[in-house]
């Protein structure tokens, strides 16, 4: 999956990385825009965040190269290379004041002490901090200290940021709020940023596109619409959100078969008369007057505010459909547990897919 | 209810018992220091005179003096070798049994065996004896304790900081100076008081490596040959003396431990 | 990867070779010696021999092994007795307070060991303080010999090693997870038989490391035998003294020194077996 861009910031080319047997990254490549908020998504192991530690120079690569602009810095230690890291556990030294903190990294530069000064002052001011510049990192909360750890790497204007699970430590609130705060600060300091999270809503919301992660290959990259709507396999499609799967046949006639029903959905060159899976979202199957569509029976109704998901047993799988029907939607006052409805699918947005 | 408080009340008896009987005896010695008759029989009315004594005591004081010598090069020796080994064991990636065993041994080995050993292997070398042979000697059980503090310490350390050092523009040396060694420094303090008390009490080994003769007679080693000749109220004195800067030791390395825990 | 462990390696290096020169090495050599002969004049003659071990199970000095045996395990048994209990009430006390009960615990164990013996010397002779207290409470008999027996031995090493034996068992009655006790509670056990069935089992790890620990030490104790003992009590540590600094047998003394060494690596093996799989029963329970 190497989609070339023209001038990228960054560039990783068939990186390998092995610890002992195992092969923790695989020969990846990836190209990185300018002023690009990029997500490296997947779950805990498919080696993203060892993607993440070689481009910060923690980790030397096996094989392949990284290019910052036209430098390999592939073999560089991580204090010659022009980008910074913002650590998942934040890292702040516990020693120092949060203004020393951010003064650590300009002090290496060797920077006059004045212009050190200045310069933290102006970044306490843009993250909002200047009221717990002498504060030691115990006596902050989470949030503080996230950001404290962002300015301090942002601070340096490194020509690439990235960042650990920056989120991973909040609750579940906070993290929205930092979700929002942390793409608008993109945009103003105009810095490239290179997230690692195993969280695809985070992904889907904060970054320009995003990469794919599974056993230390990329399975797909591309912008948050194109892998949600149009995922590559069969383990994005179930990574990203929420999703049916329907195992299945396509005949001769192109159509899928399942559970005695048939649908005719877009082959996008699959083999005819073989094995498949069709993949549907909750929210692009809709409820349908009784006898017209696919006959269910409505085994379970979960409230989500503003809408229902609804479990649906029908003949096309063993496990029912997840439904996704606006609480004002047609129907949804007959969708009570033990109902029988009927069920159409969207069939421009279902997914075919073969082994 | 009555329960609860039946047990909340045990559990205070035990204590104020178990307490007495660890304190007591210290608390005796204290007070007979402060006799004027010195004698266990009477009270006779508070005195320095003991302590005066004591510090014309020409032998005492040349015990002393050998004991601070040897305490505090053997700490200052001890705290550096213990502190790297510290080091060296907890940023390894995996752990290692036999020096796991080697950094173990040295606090559990019984003092006696160490004490022939070190005077087999000296007289071996035909190595004359003196406060030298008692400070390497010293080292030894010096180092593991320091050691031991220091990897507590190094246990919760997190070691993310000492990459985001490097990866602020700081070199690996510069990384240690400003970020590990000031992180680390509270336990390498309480590590070293720590050991710094054991030296000054250590007598055993003190007393087979320090050779023939008074020349390199430590405090303990006198402490002991006046006990053999029976108790003196100078001894009380002394005793007082040498109880209270070890405590005092004592309680400034629990405090720096606690600070940086709290940090 | 390499380069960490080698950077690793060479920050150790220091310490262990001052560790094995000063250490390992003599502990060798006097492994050695245990082999040869001793000497006319007090050296050693390079004619290997296994009489000194022989020598160990000679009835005059198995008797003395036995003593020390026999004084080490009471003084470890009265020491269990008093630090559980201790150790127990340090758990109950406020969760703020316990650090500090558990340091004044242990301080003296930090302190002069000779200075705390003597003060038992001060308690107990003739003319001591117990005697003085007993004829003020209107005992009008001979004073009591309480100093030089086998009792103020004991006394001795359970005051001197106490201190260490309560932070064994604190750190496992710590660590025992409460809603193990009040599970038991829960399901019809009353307070003696929780105690009994679930928290003494779960901290037998803690008894085990403290009870190891005090024997070691007590068995090769020399200071307390000499002090309190009036040397009417020889154990196994002044027999060591004794070979190396007054007959003169060195062979024989790095023989009886082997054997303390013997004694302890394999109580401290057991231990570490013995707490390895307790924590692997109680992972499988866990799990399980």
């Amino acid at each position: 999956m190497n989609d070339s861009v023209s001038n990228p910031v960054l560039s990783v080319d068939t990186v390998v990385k092995r610890f002992g047997k195992t092969v923790a990254v695989n020969g990846i490549s990836l190209d990185i825009r300018e002023n690009e908020f990029f997500a490296l998504l997947g779950p805990s192991g498919c080696g993203k965040t060892t993607l993440l530690r070689m481009i910060a120079g923690f980790e030397v690569p096996d094989g392949g190269s990284i290019r910052l602009g036209d430098r390999d810095i592939t073999h560089d230690a991580p204090e010659k290379r022009p980008l910074n890291l913002m650590f998942q556990s934040y890292a702040l030294f516990p020693h120092m004041t949060v203004w020393q903190n951010l003064a650590y990294g300009l002090e290496m530069e060797s920077l006059p002490r004045g212009e050190i000064a200045t310069r933290v002052d102006d970044m306490l001011k843009t993250t909002d901090l200047s009221a717990l510049a002498s504060r030691k990192p115990t006596e902050l909360s989470g949030g503080q200290k996230q950001r404290v750890a962002l300015a301090r790497a942002l601070i340096k204007r490194p020509k690439v940021l990235l960042l650990d699970e920056p989120l991973g430590a909040l609750d579940k609130k906070l993290r929205e709020k930092m979700q929002l705060e942390l793409k608008r600060l993109q945009h103003e300091v105009g810095i490239t940023f290179i997230i690692v999270t195993h969280d695809q809503e985070e992904a889907l919301v904060m970054a320009d596109r995003v990469a794919v992660l599974k056993d230390g290959s990329i399975l797909q990259c591309g912008t948050p619409q194109e892998v949600y709507e149009r995922p590559a396999n069969r383990f994005v499609a179930g990574f990203i959100g929420a999703m049916n799967f329907i195992d299945g046949e396509i005949g001769p006639d192109a159509l899928f078969r399942a559970g005695g029903e048939a649908l005719a959905c877009d082959l996008d060159g699959l083999q005819r008369n073989a094995r498949a899976v069709l993949a549907i979202r909750p929210e692009n199957i809709t409820l349908k007057p009784a006898g017209s569509g696919i006959a269910g029976t409505v085994v379970d109704v979960a409230y989500h505010g503003l809408d229902r998901q609804l479990y649906v047993k029908t003949a096309l799988s063993p496990a029912p459909l997840q439904v996704r029907v606006a609480a004002t939607g047609p129907g949804v006052a007959a969708a009570q547990t033990g109902a029988t409805v009927s069920l159409a699918f969207d069939a421009a947005a279902c997914r075919l897919f073969q082994e | 209810m009555a329960d609860a408080l039946r047990i909340k009340l045990t559990g205070r008896a035990i204590l104020v018992l178990v307490f007495g009987f660890l304190y007591l005896p210290i608390a005796v010695l204290v007070l007979l220091s402060f006799n004027d008759s010195g004698l266990p029989t009477s009270w006779s009315g508070f005195s320095l005179r003991w302590y005066v004594s004591l510090a014309g005591n020409s032998d005492i004081l040349h015990a002393a003096w050998n004991t601070l010598i040897v305490a505090v090069v053997a700490t200052i020796i001890a705290t550096i070798l213990g502190t790297m080994l510290a080091i060296g064991m907890e940023t390894r990636k995996r752990r290692s049994t036999p020096l796991e065993a080697l950094a173990f041994a040295p606090m559990v080995i019984p003092d006696i065996v160490l004490a022939v050993a070190l005077l087999t292997l000296f007289s071996r070398l035909n190595v004359a004896m003196g406060l030298h042979t008692i400070i390497v000697s010293h080292v030894i059980f010096d180092l593991a304790f320091v050691c031991s503090v220091v990897r507590a310490r190094l246990k919760n350390f997190d070691f993310s900081i000492v990459e985001a050092s490097r990866d602020l523009g700081a070199s690996s040396f510069t990384t240690f100076w400003r970020v590990t060694f000031p992180v680390l420094l509270p336990a390498i303090v309480a590590g070293a008081l720590l050991a710094f008390t054991l030296s000054v009490d250590e007598f055993i080994i003190a007393f087979f490596t320090a050779g023939a003769g008074r020349a390199s007679i430590t405090l303990p080693m006198q402490i002991y040959s006046m006990i053999r000749f029976g108790i003196t109220p100078e001894i009380n004195a002394l005793a007082t003396i040498v109880m209270g800067v070890s405590a005092t030791v004592l309680l400034i390395s629990q405090w720096l431990n606690k600070e940086q825990m709290t940090r | 990867m390499s380069s960490q462990t080698a950077r690793s390696n060479l920050m150790a290096l220091p310490a262990i070779a001052w560790l094995g020169l000063f250490m390992i090495v003599p502990c060798v050599i006097v492994f050695a010696y245990a082999f040869l002969t001793r000497g006319l004049y007090g050296g050693v003659e390079y004619t290997l021999t296994s009489d000194n071990f022989l020598r160990v199970i000679d009835p005059l000095y198995a008797k003395i092994f036995l003593t020390s045996v026999r004084i080490a395990g009471l003084a470890t048994l009265f020491a269990i007795l008093i630090a559980y209990p201790a150790a127990y009430a340090i758990c109950l006390a406020p969760k703020r307070a316990q650090p500090m009960l558990l340091f004044f615990a242990v301080l003296p164990f930090w302190s002069n060991y000779l200075i705390r013996t003597y003060a038992w010397i001060v308690l107990l002779n003739r003319e001591g303080l117990i005697n003085n207290l007993l004829r003020w409470l209107g005992y009008d008999g001979e004073p009591l010999s309480l100093l030089y027996s086998e009792g103020a031995v004991i006394v001795g090493l359970v005051y001197n090693y106490l201190p260490f034996v309560i932070l064994a068992i604190y750190s496992s009655l710590s660590r025992l997870n409460g809603e193990l006790v009040e599970a038991s509670r829960d399901l019809g056990a009353g307070r003696i038989r929780t105690f009994w069935r679930v928290t003494l089992p779960l901290t037998m790890p803690g008894v085990a490391a403290g009870g190891v620990f005090i024997f070691v030490l007590s068995i090769g104790n020399f200071v307390t035998p000499a002090l309190l003992g009036g040397g009417r009590f020889q154990m196994i540590g002044n027999l060591v003294y004794d070979q190396f600094l007054t007959a003169n047998d060195w062979p024989f003394g790095a023989a009886l020194g082997m054997v303390l060494i013997a004694v302890m690596v394999t109580l401290l093996l057991l231990q570490a077996r013995a707490s390895a799989r307790f924590s692997g029963e109680t992972a499988e329970a866990k799990n399980g």
